[in-house]
């Protein structure tokens, strides 16, 4: 099974996305912040007349950054229970064919990765983790909670 | 009316469409009660829209069909093939009213009374095969009307489609605007502006209806009710200029419906019993519609008797739904919701309007079924509130745009009162602690800073605000920096993450596609320690604002009669007014004034003065003892801090002190309250005898005689008398003056005749006689 992957890059670390689940990668324009809402959540945007939640993937990790700039990012748009979201990410150029199916991700990725990422992943491009949206969109605090 | 016909035809057609699979499936099964429900709650809506019209061959079917199903639901009777037989013969003779109705055609005269008949189980096997040429003659098809049911998806599908041909268009012109002039496409992109606009609007208003239209209906329905059962019950309608899906106002109409018809027949007392309890004789129901994002809340209050918990926990009891131990260990909010229990009801009597109060389970299946909530709370003897939340996954959402720490929100218009601003310099603000006070129309406002409650900017100086109304009168003023525009915007669902939060509602796109967040403003105001004032919406008044944080009595500065500057402790004051000096009875030291309906003694009169021609009017009320207090004006509120000095000699005073530098006399609130009790207690010096039906003057009129300062006395002489009508005039010498009360209201029969329930003639009878006879 050739599984297609969009290769996204994510705190200086490559992960991927199943292409399935990506229905564009957008370049985000003015973004509406929402107070008081969870740190991990950038704001709001619009595709289309659609509203779009934007995940700063490096906070939901929960590493301790600098929020990511709206405007050299990239937004992976992908929809999660019936909500559309755009995953900020540094960048999400390449597409690549998974070579086998996913296994476990082996030893601990480290902070924040073992959390978001569900399984690791051979492709042209080398081992790769696979995030978890489900996770990402959910951020630190759901998991301290959970 | 048309319209609502239609309505109804169209609606019970698609319910009789819906329930042909259900027909046969309880034909094949007849214990299956989710398909007995099922049919018992179509009989049970179509007799419930036939209390709108005038269909009384329709109603008395579904009535009797409804009976024989209930009694099948609460187990007193078994589905046999006969019933199934005669409630399948009912359902194709509602049909084919319908179709009677929908042609205009008078209804034909058939066999309903066989049907009848045949539901209560009085029919023998000869009369069944009549049934059933009934039951298999064809329905005629209806003559094509010029409409379409169109599948909600479709329109949605539409609507979000022109939702992004704006955006397109919106683009389009900022792109030309770069362009310069004279590009050539003006016109037609003007024309096609023009022509999406009118697009939109259709589209629109194929989705959308004004709620009203639903609530307008309401007063008749209740007025007809209260008529039919003796009561009267004045409605008020809310409707906050909502706008509903269309088919979200069909889906409520039924449980809007049982709900005002139950508030009417069991929660809202008689007259008599009204008065009894100390109520107005007539009840108030509200109905109210107030929009929050995806969410629509309707409130329908009365003020009625309350649930009687006892007896519908009895009730469940007698049933075998629940355990007296079940029982006991339940809240009263608990024994509420056994209201929902299929089959229990604290209706003591079958009435054609509420039927036997199946209501509640179908209604509460009702809204739940589309994803609604409903919620009940009932204080025993003050009244009933249901509360009915539905969603709204589509809606345009009248919108005032606001601006808070530099980002721009939007407040759904159904709460704003009004906007208010500094600029024209005559706001009146109060500062206690951090909290600070907004004086609007007599009600001192909490203000809450928008850029505060969400963790943005704070605005020290704040200059614009919007006074919200939140459900059940609750108001704020909400400080914002900056106010756009009012906007119809789409609404459009949060993603739960954001949702989390609990101030937003949800998120609309502004002409340039930028997204907006709706404010949630009753979890904002609450949220910044906003107290709830569920029950008692009247209770906040600007005497119920918080008192300062200083040491010391909080007074009424005020000038009375004889020119001195009094304080009265404003704890005591419940209201200040003005009043005319002819309402005064008897100045000096037992005064009296006609106040509304009221007559209480007036306090603060000097004996020697000369009234001026309006007064001032301090009405003062402790342990609900009423007094009022004359003086000319008021001057100011101040607080006690200075030393009280004893003064002797003056009555009613218990002494000075000095108030921004000036001398003023404390009134002595024990003294005033001690001499009113004195005066209550039995030293009238006018005596009256209450001639007539004993326990109705003693109980109705007694009091109110009695605090108008007369003495009643059981036989003998008396300076007044109250008389009923039909006793002779010879018992009337005895007293000094008469008054004659009438059972009936209408014109008077003679002079000094009144109409028992006319309190405002009967207190100014009183007053007239006393006039009279101290003269």
């Amino acid at each position: 099974m050739n599984e297609m992957l969009l290769v996204v890059m994510l705190a200086g670390r490559r992960a991927v996305i199943p292409a399935v689940v990506v229905n564009s990668v957008i370049e985000l324009g003015e973004v509406t912040p929402v107070p008081r809402t969870a740190p991990h959540i950038a704001g709001l945007a619009a595709l289309r007349s659609r509203p779009l939640t934007l995940i700063d993937c490096a906070l939901s990790l929960g590493l301790d950054r600098e929020p990511t700039d709206c405007r050299t990012c990239r937004a992976v748009v992908v929809e999660h229970e019936g909500h559309l979201y755009g995953l900020m990410v540094e960048a999400a150029d390449d597409i690549v064919a998974a070579l086998a199916e996913p296994g476990p991700l082996g030893a601990d990725p480290g902070p924040g990765w073992s959390r978001v990422a569900s399984a690791r992943i051979e492709t042209a491009a080398g081992a790769l983790p696979c995030l978890d949206i489900a996770a990402l969109i959910a951020g630190p605090e759901e998991a301290l909670a959970a | 009316m048309d319209d609502l016909l239609a309505e109804f035809v169209a609606e019970t057609r698609e319910m009789l469409g819906a329930l042909a699979g259900e027909i046969v499936a309880w034909e094949a099964n007849p214990d299956d009660r989710a398909r007995l429900d099922t049919i018992f709650r179509f009989v049970h809506t179509v007799k419930g829209n036939c209390g709108f019209f005038d269909f009384p061959q329709l109603e008395a079917l579904s009535h009797a069909a409804e009976d024989a199903l209930a009694d099948v639901r609460a187990g007193h009777r078994r589905a046999d093939s006969r019933l199934v037989d005669a409630v399948l013969a009912v359902i194709d003779r509602i049909g084919v009213m319908i179709g009677e109705i929908e042609r205009g055609e008078p209804l034909s005269e058939a066999t309903d009374d066989v049907l009848i008949a045949a539901l209560a189980g009085e029919l023998d096997g000869g009369a069944i095969s009549q049934i059933g040429s009934v039951r298999h003659s064809p329905v005629t098809p209806a003559a094509e009307q010029r409409t379409i049911r169109l599948p909600v998806d479709l329109i949605d599908q539409v609507m979000s489609g022109v939702s992004e041909m704006v955006l397109a268009r919106n683009d389009l012109a900022r792109r030309m605007q770069s362009l310069g002039a004279d590009t050539g496409l003006e016109a037609p992109f003007a024309r096609l502006s023009a022509l999406i606009a009118e697009v939109r609007d259709a589209i629109t208003r194929t989705r959308m209806r004004r709620i009203e239209g639903l609530f307008s209906t309401f007063p008749r329905l209740v007025r007809d009710l209260s008529a039919e059962l003796g009561k009267q019950v004045f409605v008020e309608i809310e409707n906050g200029e909502v706008e509903l899906d269309r088919e979200m106002i069909e889906l409520i109409r039924d449980p809007l419906l049982h709900i005002i018809r139950n508030a009417v027949d069991h929660g809202i007392e008689a007259p008599a019993e009204r008065l009894a309890a100390g109520k107005r004789e007539a009840g108030m129901l509200t109905i109210s519609a107030r929009q929050s994002g995806n969410t629509i809340h309707i409130g329908i209050m009365d003020d009625g008797r309350g649930i009687d918990v006892d007896k519908l926990a009895a009730k469940a009891i007698a049933a075998g739904t629940h355990t007296p131990e079940q029982i006991a260990a339940m809240s009263r909010e608990e024994k509420i919701d056994l209201i929902y229990e299929p089959g229990l009801s604290t209706a003591e009597t079958v009435t054609a309007i509420s039927g036997r109060g199946v209501g509640m389970d179908v209604v509460r299946a009702n809204i739940e079924k589309f994803g609604g909530t409903l919620e009940i709370e009932s204080l025993p003897g003050e009244g009933t509130r249901f509360l009915i939340c539905v969603p709204l996954t589509l809606s345009i959402l009248p919108s005032l745009t606001v601006e808070a720490g530099g980002q721009t929100f939007a407040v759904p218009r159904s709460y704003v009162e009004e906007i208010v601003s500094t600029a024209g310099g005559n706001l009146e603000f109060a500062q206690i602690g951090e909290r600070r006070y907004l004086t609007f129309r007599d009600r001192r406002l909490a203000c809450i800073s928008l850029g505060e409650a969400l963790r943005l900017e704070r605005n020290d100086d704040p200059t614009l605000f919007v006074i919200l109304r939140l459900g059940w009168g609750d108001l704020y003023a909400l400080e914002v920096d900056r106010i756009f525009d009012h906007h119809e915007l789409v609404i459009k669902p949060l993603s739960p993450g954001i949702m989390k939060s609990g101030l937003f509602v949800g998120c609309t796109q502004l002409d340039d596609g930028t997204p907006v967040l709706v404010l949630d403003v009753a979890a904002i105001g609450y949220g910044a320690g906003l107290p709830r004032e569920l029950h008692r919406p009247s209770a906040i008044t600007a005497h119920a604002a918080p008192r300062a944080e200083r040491e010391g009595l909080r007074v009424i500065l005020f000038r009375a009669l004889d020119g001195e500057r009094r304080a009265i402790a404003m704890s005591v004051v419940e209201q200040v007014e003005r009043a005319g000096a002819t309402a005064v009875r008897r100045p000096g030291p037992d005064a009296q004034i006609v106040l509304g309906e009221d007559i209480l003694p007036l306090a603060g009169v000097p004996a020697d003065v000369e009234l001026p021609e309006r007064i001032t009017v301090l009405r003062l009320c402790e342990g609900g003892e009423r007094i009022a207090y004359a003086a000319s004006e008021v001057i100011d509120i101040a607080t006690l801090d200075g030393v009280l000095k004893r003064v002797n000699g003056q009555t009613h005073v218990v002494g000075v002190t000095l108030i921004d530098g000036e001398t003023a006399e404390l009134v002595d609130c024990h003294a005033l309250f001690a001499s009113q009790a004195a005066h209550t207690a039995g030293h009238g010096t006018l005596t009256c005898r209450l001639d007539g039906d004993e326990t109705w003057m003693r109980n109705f009129l007694g009091p109110i005689i009695e605090a108008a300062g007369y003495r009643i006395v059981d036989e003998g002489p008396a300076d007044v008398a109250f008389v009923e009508g039909d006793i002779g005039d010879k018992d009337e010498c005895e007293a000094r003056k008469a008054i004659r009360l009438r059972s009936a209201p209408g014109p008077a029969d003679g002079p000094d005749s009144i109409y028992r329930y006319d309190r405002a003639a009967l207190m100014a009878a009183l007053l007239r006689a006393g006039q009279e006879l101290a003269a």
